[in-house]
């Protein structure tokens, strides 16, 4: 037995986690962490403690972000930023291959650095396994992403601090990290400043027997548990998620759907900040010499039209269609897909909306405004045709 | 006139109709026959009689001067042939040519109009079950309108 | 196992060109490896540096040494692929999705509604059920094309025409000339068929407008939703289920589909741009 067991609680002094940051970084991890950066807090290659957002905060509501001095000088006293781990573990611009024209030989990219994550917020490890799911669940593995999965050290920081777009207890998805860890670390700042660390893998076991510790007593978890309970009585949204994925694909139709049209410009800002958004296009082209051809795989957006591009147009030609599609994708068709919800509750997507709209706020619209919700899509079919809707190739209910 | 009641009486078009509003029609029907290549009617003609095509094909054509003639509709077996008939000014808008030997029964519009302005119960029958050839026949026209196997490049 | 990213080398061995934009290629694996594909499934076509698109598979699927596909040129890939000369390279990814329901319709009426290119997907279908006439009961098959000069497969079609054990029509939309066919939409043959609900099962192919009418004929005949199968298409870049493109609702037309039941698709149809 070479580390701690899984699930064991151990307290560290805060001088230690230089130490850890610095051993997986000899033993050939790309360590990535927080740090401001652009008036935002980022995630980024770090190799010191310096490198943290030491003593930030940030300040979250609908269409703004702005961070700010604390009064203290915690180290993880934010909650998310613009980027999610999303970044890393499925890259903005990927290579898949390179194809010679002369004989037709194909290269793919060799396996790439390994990541350490430290930093990753509950509702971050809840997005990495929503992802797992779309790219390792599915009938076609995505090889690069499992590579990179398998090689991931993550270091879990339970939240001291909900942000003004928070509703991770509504998704059910923290404040508290419950698995997907190597370690979870929670911030005290009693009379010293201190990390709770949870073991939750054995390679997270054998990590921590490397640096100094000892076992956490009682007070010390109490004081933890104190933290997260803080930050979960201090979300900053909530979203009724009971009978929500019924909701939306009943009301296909619904006026809100008009509403939030005028507003959402379509700037796809939401899918490229949410830590779930998956799709992607392929792009294929060749060098100058056009001898070497190349395919890539980038971000992409159902918010463009190009996205759902048909015989010369747009399946989904307006913004209408366009975020009822987004947001009917990650409340509702997700989990028909995957099983879950796709989102996590981390409020990226009403943080970083230039506009400001709230996915939560459109959620109870429709809630609160849905006629009497239809017990099957026949009974829709029908309710919308007495309200005078075409319906071309309806299915009649019944033989 | 026994066994032209009957075939009357058989087509899908006159499906459920009363006896008396049978006989009514039949009064007004003879047996025809078409060759194939033969002209049922002609544009510009006087609609004086539809048929109910019993066996065969007529193809609806419109003609255009140095052209082949285009063929815009063909009716079988179990469909009506004409409906200017029904609205003045009872003009045939189309040519119609048999495709093949064609059979069918032919109604005298004339006759048949006469008897629906004296009876309302049998011109109502006429009306609707001739509004709903007419409707499908609208909606086909206007899907074959689209043009829908076109090529969609640019 | 070979990424499914990647595609496999396959040689172009012949070339017919079916119609003025329209191009069926016969395509045989460089390594001499054997197909095992399923009528209604599609491959990625690959052109060197241009792209890829999605093809449906056109041919017999029981000559495992090689794979047809039926190509119309209408955007820079297809134009591409449409240009290939017979001994050309081209990448392969697939066979991909969920094809025509095989098992299912044995011992039943079989309906096969076909318009324009979208005879193409059920091409592969109709040479399994004349592989095993005996194994289904009343065969038709109704196929729709814009006019006499553009049928796809007219010489087969004439073909399978002119066999005593199966119906077959054609009609279409307009036509000038020597033309003994119909003139007018596919969904209006539907009604005289006469068909028998309860045994019946019906493939629909061809622009998703002709679909949805064909479908309403079908429903209307008395089949029910659930054995009304259809072909659908949507944007498609991985065809993995990976890149979020195809979805339609919650199908991912690569892999819930192309082939998927009308049960499915009837709510989805009844709304704009989902």
């Amino acid at each position: 037995m070479n580390g701690f067991d899984l699930g064991a609680r151990l307290l560290m002094q805060a001088d230690q986690l230089q130490p850890l940051i610095e051993d997986l970084a000899a033993r050939g991890y790309r360590v990535l962490g927080p740090t401001v950066k652009e008036k935002a807090i980022v995630y980024d290659t770090i190799a010191r403690v310096e490198d943290l957002p030491r003593g930030w905060t940030d300040r979250q509501d609908a269409g703004s972000y702005r961070i700010e001095r604390r009064q203290d000088q915690a180290w993880f006293g934010y909650a998310v930023g613009p980027q999610s781990w999303k970044r890393f573990l499925h890259p903005p611009i990927e290579r898949l291959w390179q194809m010679r024209r002369s004989d037709h030989s194909i290269m793919q990219p060799p396996p790439q650095e390994k990541f350490a994550f430290l930093g990753v917020r509950a509702c971050e490890l809840q997005a990495i396994a929503v992802q797992d799911k779309v790219f390792l669940e599915g009938p076609y593995r995505d090889r690069a992403y499992a590579q990179r999965r398998e090689d991931c050290f993550i270091i879990a920081v339970n939240c001291g601090e909900a942000g003004g777009t928070c509703f991770c207890v509504s998704m059910q998805s923290g404040p508290c990290a419950k698995r997907g860890f190597d370690l979870a670390l929670t911030e005290l700042m009693r009379d010293r400043h201190e990390f709770l660390v949870e073991v939750g893998s054995e390679a997270g076991g054998e990590l921590l027997q490397r640096i100094t510790s000892r076992t956490a007593a009682a007070a010390d978890i109490a004081a933890a548990e104190a933290v997260v309970a803080r930050t979960a009585q201090s979300m900053g949204r909530t979203l009724e998620t009971n009978g929500l994925k019924e909701l939306l694909q009943a009301h296909p139709e619904h006026p809100r759907w008009d509403d939030v049209a005028q507003r959402c410009l379509t700037c796809a800002n939401c899918t490229m900040v949410c830590p779930t958004c998956f799709c992607t296009t392929v792009t294929d082209h060749t060098d100058l010499s056009g001898d070497v051809a190349v395919r890539e795989r980038s971000w992409d957006s159902c918010f463009t039209l190009d996205f759902s591009h048909l015989h010369g147009g747009s399946a989904r030609s307006t913004a209408r269609a366009r975020y009822r599609q987004w947001i009917t994708h990650k409340l509702a068709s997700w989990i028909d897909q995957f099983g879950t919800s796709g989102c996590v509750g981390c409020g990226r997507c009403i943080t970083w909306c230039p506009v400001g709209i709230d996915i939560t706020v459109e959620a109870a619209a429709i809630r609160a405004t849905a006629p009497e919700r239809p017990s099957s899509a026949a009974a829709a079919a029908a309710a919308q045709s007495a309200a005078g809707e075409a319906h071309p190739g309806g299915d009649r209910g019944g033989a | 006139m026994e066994g032209l009641e009957r075939l009357v009486l058989e087509q899908p078009l006159f499906h459920g109709l009363e006896p008396r509003v049978g006989a009514l029609i039949s009064g007004c029907a003879r047996n025809v026959c078409f060759q194939s290549g033969a002209y049922v009617f002609r544009e510009g003609a006087s609609a004086d009689e539809f048929y109910l095509v019993r066996q065969g094909v007529v193809a609806l054509e419109v003609h255009a001067p140095g052209q082949v003639p285009a063929m815009i509709s063909t009716v079988g077996s179990g469909e009506i042939l004409g409906v200017s008939w029904l609205v003045p000014p009872y003009r045939c808008m189309f040519d119609a040519r048999a495709l093949e030997l064609t059979r069918a029964v032919g109604v005298d519009a004339r006759c048949l109009r006469r008897k629906c302005e004296a009876d309302h119960d049998l011109g109502y029958e006429m009306i609707k079950r001739v509004a709903a050839q007419l409707a499908q026949r609208l909606h086909a026209t206007r899907l074959q309108m689209l043009d829908l196997y076109r090529s969609p490049a640019r | 196992m070979l990424d499914p990213w990647v595609p496999r080398l396959y040689r172009v061995t012949s070339v017919i060109r079916e119609l003025a934009d329209t191009v069926s290629l016969e395509l045989r694996s460089a390594d001499g490896s054997l197909n095992s594909l399923e009528a209604g499934q599609f491959n990625m076509l690959y052109t060197f540096g241009v792209g890829e698109a999605a093809i449906s598979v056109s041919g017999d699927p029981s000559q495992r040494d090689r794979v047809v596909h039926t190509v119309r040129a209408v955007g820079a890939v297809s134009r591409a692929i449409t240009a290939l000369q017979a001994g050309a390279t081209l990448g392969v990814r697939g066979p991909f999705g969920r094809g025509w329901p095989v098992g299912f319709t044995q011992q039943h009426d079989l309906v096969i509604v076909a318009g324009g290119l979208g005879l193409a997907p059920l091409r592969p279908m109709i040479y399994r059920v004349l592989q095993r006439r005996d194994r289904y009961r009343r065969v038709v098959i109704l196929i729709g094309m814009r006019n006499p000069e553009e049928i796809l497969y007219r010489p087969e079609i004439e073909r399978w025409r002119s066999r005593l054990d199966i119906e077959l029509e054609v009609t279409v939309d307009r036509a000038e000339g020597v033309w003994r066919g119909h003139v007018g939409v596919v969904p209006a043959l539907i009604p005289r068929l006469g068909l028998e609900p309860a045994s019946t099962v019906a493939m629909v192919c061809g622009p998703e407008v002709m679909m949805r009418f064909a479908a309403n004929a079908l429903r209307d005949a008395g089949i029910p939703a659930e054995r009304i199968f259809l072909s659908m298409e949507r944007n498609m870049k991985c065809a993995l289920g990976l890149c979020g493109h195809c979805q339609f609702g919650p199908a991912f037309v690569c892999k819930d589909g192309p082939v998927m039941p009308l049960s499915r698709i009837a709510s989805l149809w009844q709304h704009r741009e989902i």
